[in-house]
């Protein structure tokens, strides 16, 4: 048995958290994949930041409308039920806390729910922020779905980001390719292992220790 | 008698001086006023600041004005895309500024310039680089920095129809920085689709008041509208792609 779940599997993992009635936007990138995985018996409405609440699948070839894109800039569809309005409109909906729950990608999350996902700072490279400030302090829950290593095989759970932050103390939990993570006042609490993985070898990997998610230390 | 139209993009457009500051609506291509814009490139103006979401993409519409080297700044919230090389090697030689704001900052200083306010406080960018420098409040229990309105000497949106009163409606996202850049620029200039007859646009689906709008120039439908109708036959940059897969849609 692996010790990881697939980037599909986890993104089934996201939608099975996200309730009938939430107000949701995914994020550029993998989060958008929690899209194709929400439970049809659901009905969740899901808001892109370019002015839309009640976006559909991918259109069909020939149906691709310009007018019509996700934040990703991709060809998305209406649903029944869909409103279009302004930016302004979109981000005081985003800002004024009536989003149910945003799903983010990240660079670093630390254990106080600091969250850097925009930039890492390096040299040369072209800074680009996008809606990922408002969305991490607005969302009533903050997502993180990512891999909990790098490639390089860092850590992205940390005791405090080394990367330009995104928002302070916003992350409400991470969903990563080997265990499910709160983030509480004492740090981040294990809430699902997958695969073969043990709290003992997700604290060797990271170098943090974890309280379990009904409070005892593990 | 009040008529906004204006016969072309060139003449709407003349009024854009040197070092200027022009709001250019769109999200990446969608709603992007692209005959406008090169009209502006026509015409000349040089030292621009640039209010827009992005920093252009492939090699046209706002690409190709920041290529025409007439842009000085940027003010922009996602400027790194895959086709944004335009911007990015001017970036990199160090030839244009950029502002990075927030997105929904970048929205709400737009609609606060608008709107007449002088300034707000939100929580979006605290205790981050972008707020830096920005006075702190605490409100409510919560931190928020102060951001200023941001304000155009002209705007340049895309919308679908409007009447010769300057009342425009939008189409699907196309809509986004259109209602709020209208509001904050001096000169508004709009282009759409078509002019309609006044009293043709229902009065409770007009999005951007005629006030708030100063020249109106047509441009004809798109190539995925048929009379106002969808039919698609376009890939996501507007170009027509083969005949068999446009049959699929109708």
């Amino acid at each position: 048995m692996n010790d990881r779940i697939s980037r599909d599997e986890l993104a089934a993992r996201v939608a099975a958290d996200i309730p009938d009635g939430a107000y949701v936007n995914l994020g550029i990138g993998a989060p958008t994949r929690v899209a194709d995985f929400l439970p049809a018996e659901r009905e969740i409405v899901l808001h892109t930041e370019n002015g839309l609440l009640g976006m559909g699948p991918a259109p069909a070839a020939g149906a691709v409308d310009p007018d019509l894109v996700n934040a990703g800039k991709q060809a998305v569809t209406e649903v029944a039920g869909a409103a279009y309005f302004h930016h302004a409109d979109s981000f005081a909906m985003m800002r004024g806390g009536h989003l149910d729950v945003c799903v983010l990608g990240a660079f670093q999350v630390a254990e106080n729910g600091d969250l850097a996902n925009w930039s890492t700072g390096g040299e040369g490279a072209i800074p680009a922020v996008g809606g990922a400030m408002d969305l991490a302090i607005g969302a009533k829950s903050v997502y993180v779905m990512t891999d909990l290593l790098t490639r390089a095989g860092e850590p992205k759970l940390v005791r405090a980001c080394s990367y330009p932050l995104t928002g302070v103390r916003c992350v409400t939990r991470v969903y990563t390719d080997r265990a499910v993570f709160d983030v509480t006042e004492r740090g981040f609490a294990v809430r699902e292992l997958f695969g073969t993985a043990t709290v003992a070898e997700l604290e060797e990997l990271t170098g943090l220790s974890f309280v379990t998610a009904e409070g005892a230390a593990a | 008698m009040i008529d906004k139209t204006w016969p072309d993009a060139a003449s709407a457009v003349a009024c854009v001086e040197d070092g200027a500051t022009v709001m250019i609506g769109g999200f990446g291509r969608s709603g992007q006023p692209v005959e406008l814009i090169d009209a502006l490139i026509a015409h000349g103006a040089r030292e621009l600041t640039i209010v827009n979401n992005n920093a252009g993409n492939g090699d046209t519409g706002l690409a190709a004005l920041i290529a025409a080297g007439r842009v000085r700044k940027i003010v922009c919230s996602f400027p790194r895309q895959a086709d944004s090389w335009v911007f990015d090697e001017r970036y990199r030689s160090g030839r244009i500024e950029l502002e990075l704001v927030p997105q929904g900052n970048l929205a709400e200083r737009i609609r606060a310039a608008g709107a007449g306010i002088g300034g707000f406080y939100t929580p979006t960018g605290v205790g981050t680089l972008l707020a830096e420098g920005a006075e702190l409040r605490t409100i409510g229990g919560r931190d928020h920095v102060l951001q200023f309105p941001l304000h155009a000497d002209v705007a340049l949106i895309g919308a679908l129809a409007a009447d010769r009163w300057g009342n425009l409606v939008y189409r699907r996202t196309a809509r986004n920085f259109g209602p709020v850049m209208a509001t904050a620029a001096r000169t508004t200039i709009a282009q759409v689709d078509a002019v309609v007859p006044l009293g043709q646009l229902d009065p409770e689906a007009v999005v951007t008041p005629g006030i708030y709008v100063d020249r109106v120039v047509v441009v004809g439908e798109r190539p995925w509208l048929r009379e106002g109708r969808f039919v698609g036959g376009v890939d996501i940059d507007g170009h027509p792609i083969a005949d068999e897969t446009q049959e699929a849609v109708r």
